[in-house]
């Protein structure tokens, strides 16, 4: 069953620029378990795209297959979602952004969905650079089909009926960074304050940016031996970096304590304020942000934050050349050559 | 002093079959495309065909050229002059040879006399010798070879040498080196020809006016070209032969016809995907949000496609695939061809799934149902097979030109616009408001508040609303089915050809069997057996299908696979009595011959009456 919320309009909400609620980027109520880390992510991307100003007509959401692949339907609820198939959500997202390049999207997956059975859909989706937000809820096991290891769970973690997963893990932070991706995070479904704004410069990005986000599964992996845990992930949190969003409207204030803050102006003029916590690494240095990251894991800690962007990126439109005015809005005159040419067309197959 | 040819019993014109035994990599395709060229431009039409192994370079190819004033498409069996190039085929390739047919060979190195057959004409041209004494380049030496042959073949068979040079100037134009190179080697051999042996021989091509305005294309190439007309704006694929050079024809036309000419930007995005999953998966994506796409690939492409066919079936997404179909199972024969994918797509994926499937007969039918697909595809939505195969899709044919109607638009089917939804039209995307069982769906985007759905593959309730309610899914279910109905009359309606006079047999064909069958028809008439015929076009069938098989007593559904595919859905879907229907199966990987069906049908026909068909038990 599918709840729909009573929709009624409280003067008393604040609203964003357009005149919007944070209401009006609330989807259903969500059917997850209580507690789950996949409801705080849902939460996390409607405090983004209030506080972005986006239209939420104008992001498409899709997924794939999964309790994470099911929570679009939990936020955004006047944009168009699409639940896919399993580990498949790259191509459709990709085929969606070719129609129309004038959308913003929001690509939602699993660790299963994107490690597991959907990795090669995951790398190419990077490598291709198609103008997106993908996030990853990654919990190391798969929610859906009751607690299975996922490739993400680490080699020695523990399921919750105690068998010990033996095999090494893919880590899709390294993975993207080495795929291509133009903006890549991490970011902990238990730590909103850093993950509002990491969604936030991650729709902003163009080109392909992707968000790895730890999301604990309280049902299935939030045990002792989990190295997916509320508990694990806070105890090794290893924190970069603090982003912060400040819209292309407003002025950057002086009294941003400059030198500490490491500025990043995005495509659309929008800037990212970076406040480093452990490491110093160039954010436009992706060499220097696979290094860090392998040091820290190597430690066994989770490093999250704002690792790699490249602010000038283009997009796979960029690349194959697309015309500025969304494919699927193109008409007869302007796709269909007409009679006369095909004439010359049968003229040079005689 | 001109050479006696011996045996000289065929006396043809305008109508024998001429097979270029080659080795594959050895440049010989273009120059036997020449000759076929040249003999159509002297206005007679010819049917070409390549056989070649999944191979780049030293395996044996063939190059099969039908010389038919009477405008046969089909292949006719046999072999009438041999151009016997590849020592490692020699023997097979000589006894498939017709008795007084014409063997022509490099006879740079002899042969002993067993390797011959006595009822042919051998004729032996030192091609290789003559070659290595006019060129030192080992390249040139090859490659000229091949244009040497056709100059050979220009004397023997009595040809316009003109229009082989006009047509090397139109390939080569703006290289005129090229060109008179060419033209050398052309003569070279043509002279030789001249000088040394009794030409004309038995078999001459006479100039006729019998092409008329028909034009020499490949089906791949003319479904691509059926894709920018019919407005396909994304294409994804993933090479697979024989389908590949649809998306490479698709890049040429968009590079032509869709680039705007202000900013030299495309109208149109084209990738090549990492697998089929993938790009099936962008065709949906696409779909769904309002562009229109299309795939194309072959049998083992369609086999990875199927959890993403169910789910733009369940879902409603249009989609457009072109299978070119090759012979399968698995990798099978994948440089031949067969029409053996019906069922694969008919039924693609898990789950209660149709498909709606479309039989183009020629590259002409090509063009034609890859437009028509697309709209179908968007009225329907839902996806739309288009079922060529290797030989119509990588072999030119001759067809009628293309036509287009500048008055036609796109059918972009049942999409409610942004002032619709704000006049407050009730928007319910499961919806069947029009009793066709099509719903109306919105593109995403189209309205700050309104219209917004969720697309899924599991169930739910007319206005897209997540339900597991068990009957909420069955009326879903009938609803699709109503839709499929409505399709039946949507898809392009078979084509009766009655014989000429009334009979109880019949016989359904479709497809790239169709030229051959027009012979066979032909020759079956001659030996006084009428059969009425009903080409099929497309599945669901309509109700004139049905009521074919009704009217007759017996109908042979003539068929390239082995399993009787199209007959099983006659069986399955149209409730016809199965006793009735008697399959005609070719499966060998060649394209079907007019012989072989001509000669099954009287076979089986004959044994008809002698021993009447019994009626099924009731
Ligand atoms: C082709 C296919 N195989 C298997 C499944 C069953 N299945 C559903 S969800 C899932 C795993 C999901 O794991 P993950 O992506 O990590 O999502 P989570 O539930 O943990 O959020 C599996 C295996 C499926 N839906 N489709
Ligand atoms: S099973 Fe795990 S992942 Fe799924 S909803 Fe429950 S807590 Fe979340
Ligand atoms: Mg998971």
């Amino acid at each position: 069953m599918t709840y729909l919320k009573p929709h009624f309009r409280n003067p008393a909400l604040p609203s964003n620029a357009l005149g919007y609620t944070r209401r009006d980027y609330e989807g259903a109520v969500s059917t997850l378990c209580a507690g789950c880390g996949h409801d705080s992510i849902s939460a996390a991307i409607v405090q983004a795209c209030f506080e972005l100003d986006l239209p939420p007509h104008r992001l498409a959401k899709l997924s794939g297959i999964g309790c994470s692949s099911k929570t679009p339907t939990y936020f955004l609820g006047a944009s168009h979602g699409f639940n896919s198939v399993h580990g498949r959500m790259p191509s459709v997202l990709t085929g969606a952004n070719l129609a129309n390049r004038d959308l913003v999207y929001l690509g939602v997956s699993g660790d299963g969905d994107s490690a597991s059975i959907g990795l090669g859909q995951f790398v190419h989706a990077m490598r291709r650079g198609v103008n997106m937000l993908y996030i990853v809820e990654n919990n190391g096991v798969y929610g859906l089909t009751k607690g299975q290891f996922s490739a993400t769970a680490d080699k020695g973690s523990k399921s919750k009926k105690g068998a010990v997963n033996p095999d090494d893990p893919i880590d899709l932070v390294s993975l993207a960074l080495q795929m291509g991706a133009t903006f890549v995070g991490r970011g902990f479904s238990g730590d909103k304050a850093q993950l509002v704004p990491l969604i936030k410069a991650a729709l902003r990005h163009r080109g392909v940016a992707f968000l790895d986000v730890l999301s604990p599964c309280v049902t299935f992996n939030n045990h002792p031996g989990s190295t997916k845990s509320y508990d694990y992930v806070r105890e090794h949190n290893a924190v970069f970096n603090r982003p912060d969003v400040v819209p292309h409207r407003e002025a950057i204030t002086a009294d941003s304590a400059p030198g500490e803050l490491v500025t990043v102006t995005l495509h659309d003029g929008s800037v990212v304020r970076l406040r480093p916590v452990a490491g110093d690494h160039d954010v436009h240095d992706r060499i220097a942000a696979m290094n860090h990251l392998a040091e820290r894991q190597a430690e066994g800690e989770i490093v999250t934050g704002l690792l790699y962007v490249d602010p000038d990126a283009g997009d796979l439109h960029d690349r194959l050349n697309t015309v500025d005015t969304p494919l699927n809005r193109l008409n007869d005159a302007e796709l269909c050559p007409g009679a006369a040419t095909l004439a010359r067309v049968n003229a040079a197959l005689r | 002093m001109p050479q006696p040819l011996e045996r000289p019993t065929m006396d043809k014109t305008n109508d024998f079959v001429v097979k270029f035994a080659n080795v594959n990599g050895s440049g010989s395709a273009s120059a036997n495309q020449l000759f076929a060229k040249a003999v159509l431009r002297m206005g007679v039409p010819v049917a070409s065909r390549n056989i070649f192994p999944s191979n780049i370079q030293g395996l044996p190819t063939w190059y099969e050229v039908r010389v038919s004033e009477a405008g046969h498409r089909g292949r006719r069996g046999g072999v009438d002059l041999m151009v016997a190039m590849n020592p490692q085929t020699w023997d097979r390739d000589v006894a498939e040879m017709e008795p007084g047919g014409y063997l022509l060979y490099d006879s740079t190195k002899p042969l002993p006399p067993s390797r011959f057959r006595d009822d042919v004409t051998v004729i032996g041209v030192p091609l290789t010798a003559l070659c290595n004494a006019e060129y030192a380049d080992p390249r040139q030496r090859q490659l000229f070879k091949n244009i040497l042959y056709v100059g050979v073949l220009s004397a023997l068979l009595d040809m316009d040498v003109a229009e082989i040079e006009r047509l090397l100037g139109e390939q080569f134009k703006g290289k005129e080196k090229l060109i008179a190179a060419n033209v050398h080697a052309l003569h070279l051999g043509r002279d030789h020809a001249l000088e040394t042996l009794q030409c004309p021989i038995g078999l001459r091509v006479k100039r006729s006016d019998a092409v008329g305005d028909r034009i020499f294309v490949d089906g791949n190439n003319a479904a691509a070209l059926g894709c920018v007309y019919g407005g396909a704006t994304v294409a994804a694929w993933y090479p697979i032969t024989p389908s590949t050079s649809v998306a490479e024809a698709f890049m040429k036309h968009c590079k032509a016809f869709r680039t705007d000419p202000d900013t030299g930007k495309a109208r149109c995005a084209i990738v090549q995907t990492e697998d089929e999953l993938a790009a099936i998966g962008m065709v949906i994506g696409a779909a769904w949000n309002g562009a229109r796409a299309f795939t194309a690939t072959s049998g083992p492409g369609i086999s990875l496609m199927q959890e993403f066919l169910g789910l733009a079936y369940f879902a409603e997404i249009p989609a457009v695939i072109i299978d070119v179909q090759r012979g399968g199972p698995s990798t099978g024969m994948p440089t031949r061809t067969q029409q053996s994918d019906l069922l694969l797509a008919a039924y693609a994926s898990h789950g209660d799934t149709k498909h709606v499937l479309l039989f183009p007969e020629d590259p002409r039918e090509c063009f034609d149902f890859a437009a028509t697909a697309l709209d179908l595809a968007d009225r329907l939505q839902t996806p739309v097979f288009v079922m060529t195969d290797l030989d119509i899709g990588m072999n030119d044919w001759l067809c009628e030109p293309f036509v287009w109607d500048d008055s036609r638009r796109m059918d972009r089917g049942k999409v409610m616009t942004a002032e619709e939804l704000e006049a407050g039209a009730d928007f319910g995307r499961y919806k069947d408001v029009d009793g066709d069982g099509i719903p109306w769906r919105t593109y995403p985007g189209t309205h700050p508040t309104k219209g917004a759905y969720f697309t899924r593959g599991t169930s739910r309730d007319p206005y897209a609303r997540y339900t597991e309610e068990g009957s909420v899914y069955v009326d879903n279910m009938q609803r699709l089915l109503r839709k499929f109905a409505t399709a039946a009359q949507l898809v392009p309606a078979a084509v009766p050809r009655p014989a000429r006079q009334p009979t109880r047999v019949g016989v359904i064909h479709y497809g790239s069997t169709a030229p051959a069958m027009q012979e066979a028809l032909g020759m079956l008439d001659g030996q006084g057996l009428h059969v009425d015929a009903l080409r099929v076009r497309a599945f669901p069938f309509g109700d004139e299908v049905i009521d074919f098989v009704e009217r007759h007593d017996t109908v042979f559904v003539v068929e390239q696979n082995r399993d009787a595919q199209l007959r099983t859905l006659l069986v399955n879907e149209g409730a016809v009595d199965p006793a009735k229907l008697v399959p005609v199966l070719h499966y060998d990987g060649t394209p079907i011959t007019a012989r072989f069906i001509a000669g099954d049908i009287a076979g089986k026909l004959s044994a008809l009456t002698i021993v009447p068909l019994r009626k099924a038990l009731p």
